[in-house]
């Protein structure tokens, strides 16, 4: 497995690793059954991110992804904020090996989620956003299985 | 290079540097080819066969009974292979454990495209096959059972000797994958009642892609090979003589410290197991810890997943490997974890050390000190231990 610098930079040192306890959204996506859980807090002012942090339980590029995700979010307006795809994510880590690329979509879904938890908490529509295919529900029943 | 911590010694082991040596002179002198006439090719022949012998007598076979291969998948291949071919109209039913190598797993997945029925028995907690169970599946069309010696990834080893006597007594093809257990526990083919054993010498110090397939006298199997008049007309191709002298030559050293080496690594993958599971809450030690490999230690942490681990002890220099999906390639955890009963996220989670020869007690040391910062690093950074942690607290309230 060959990753790039950047993302070893971010797995060795992950920026935004925690809880946000106020936060406006939170979103979890993935299953600890497929090996990549990743949990995104958003703290949203004036709809402007101003904070963003995460919990990742996963591989080396599953941190990565988070890291730099919540790293790009930070600051961005909520509409901006939608344009950080998983191909933006990747492309700021340099790439990432052909296995790792779900990592990369599992980032945008967690951040997906939160502003959807956001909208939501807040009764607003948040305008191109998709309900988040893998929400907390489905790992809940997966944490219930052992 | 900087210090290699080598804690991977199931995957490869490092060649010894006699064997090493002693293979040198049959690429730049006696390079002939093993089947021509002239003295450098006599040579060549002499060093074959004098190192089937050594072969042979590390597991108490009879020389004729030893053929080279090109490693272990080639000889599960050609024993599965062969022996469901050279059997067919006795019967179409084979036998063999959920665990195995995929050399084996595999190869019966192709079998049963052509026809034959295979049962994969499971194992126990402990990852051993229940004997009554194997007894269980055995059919009057059964030709063959194959139950490896000892598991790559949890080191159980299994009741070898029993299955070899039950098939013996009903007339069933006994092979065994060894890959693991040569060179690592004693074994006696005649003893065990083995008719076919498959070996590697990359997992005893020797060199890569050489192998060796035991056949007891008398057991029938068409070639996986063909071609050229090589071993006996059973395995086509000219022989690779320099790795040949190596596999033998590590099989023999290996073999002569056997009990001292095996009880040293013992004592050492013990220390290891105990340290770890007593330093790390929420770890669990996977397979048997008895009937287990003397170098191997398999455990699971739980919140953390393995390839994470695994970079992480790569910056401390330290090689091991992991059960996880992301180091299989695959998005399914080892078959092996989840065989003995594990939930995913605790299959993902798992770490194997595998020990050899080289391992020192200072090595043993500087790994109980560098892995439990690692696993509380990702914990911390974990989501299911944040939530582990919270369902607790409000547990006690
Ligand atoms: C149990 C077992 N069987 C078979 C093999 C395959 O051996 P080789 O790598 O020599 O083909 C291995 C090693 O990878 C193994 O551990």
């Amino acid at each position: 497995m060959n990753y790039s610098e950047k993302v070893m930079d971010h797995f060795m040192n992950p920026r935004n690793v925690g809880e946000i306890e106020d936060a406006s959204g939170v979103g979890t996506v993935g299953n600890a059954k497929c090996g990549d859980i990743m949990k995104v807090y958003l703290k949203i002012e004036d709809g402007i991110v101003i904070d963003a942090k995460f919990k990742t339980f996963g591989c080396g590029a599953a941190v990565a992804t988070s890291s730099m995700a919540t790293e790009m979010i930070k600051g961005k307006t909520i509409q901006d904020s939608l344009k950080i795809t998983n191909k933006a994510v990747m492309e700021a880590l340099d790439g990432l090996p052909p296995v790792k690329v779900h990592c990369s979509c599992l980032a945008e879904e967690a951040l997906h989620a939160a502003l959807w938890d956001y909208a939501k908490k807040n009764n607003i529509v948040i305008e191109g956003l998709k309900e988040p295919v893998d929400d907390i529900s489905e790992h809940e029943n997966i944490a219930q299985e052992d | 290079m900087e210090n290699v911590i080598y804690f991977d010694n199931a995957a490869t082991t490092k060649v010894r540097p006699e064997v090493f040596e002693q293979m040198n002179k049959y690429f730049s002198e006696s390079y002939g080819n093993g089947s021509s006439i002239y003295k450098i090719a006599r040579e060549s022949r002499k060093a074959i066969e004098q190192s089937r012998e050594k072969v042979a007598a590390a597991i108490n076979a009879d020389k004729n009974e030893v053929f080279f291969t090109a490693g272990g998948s080639e000889s599960d291949n050609w024993a599965l292979k062969g022996v469901a071919e050279s059997y067919s109209s006795k019967g179409k039913h084979i036998i063999t454990l959920s665990i195995e190598h995929h050399a084996v797993l595999h190869t019966c997945q192709f079998l049963e495209t052509k026809g034959f029925e295979v049962t994969y028995l499971p194992v126990e907690e402990d990852g051993i096959v229940d004997i009554n169970k194997l007894k269980a599946a055995i059919r009057d069309d059964t030709i063959l059972i194959s139950v490896m010696f000892a598991n790559n990834e949890i080191g159980s080893v299994q009741p070898i000797e029993e299955i070899g006597k039950i098939a013996r007594q009903k007339g069933i093809i006994f092979h065994t994958d060894a890959v693991q257990a040569v060179g690592h526990i004693p074994i006696d083919v005649k003893a065990m009642n083995i008719d076919l054993l498959s070996m590697s010498a990359h997992k005893f110090y020797g060199p890569k892609g050489i192998g060796a397939l035991y056949i007891r006298k008398g057991i029938k199997i068409t070639p996986l090979i063909h071609g050229g008049a090589q071993e006996k007309n059973r395995r086509a191709g000219t022989e690779n003589v320099p790795a040949i002298v190596g596999m033998a030559a590590a099989l023999e050293l290996t073999v002569k410290d056997l009990n001292e080496e095996s009880a040293r690594l013992a004592r050492l993958r013990d220390k290891l197991i105990d340290g770890i599971l007593s330093s790390i809450p929420y770890s669990r030690l996977n397979g048997s810890r008895e009937k287990r490999l003397p170098g191997n230690v398999n455990i699971s942490f739980e919140f953390v997943e393995g390839e994470s681990i695994l970079l992480l002890l790569d910056m401390k220099g330290i090689c091991a490997s992991s059960g996880s999906a992301c180091t299989s390639g695959s998005l399914d955890p080892s078959h092996v974890l989840l065989a003995i009963g594990l939930p995913h996220e605790k299959a993902h989670g798992s770490l194997r050390l595998s020990l050899g020869m080289f391992n020192t007690e200072q090595e043993v040391d500087f790994i109980l000190k560098e892995l439990p910062p690692i696993i509380s690093r990702l914990r911390e950074m974990s989501p299911l231990y944040e939530d582990f942690l919270k369902n607790s607290k409000s547990d006690v309230k």
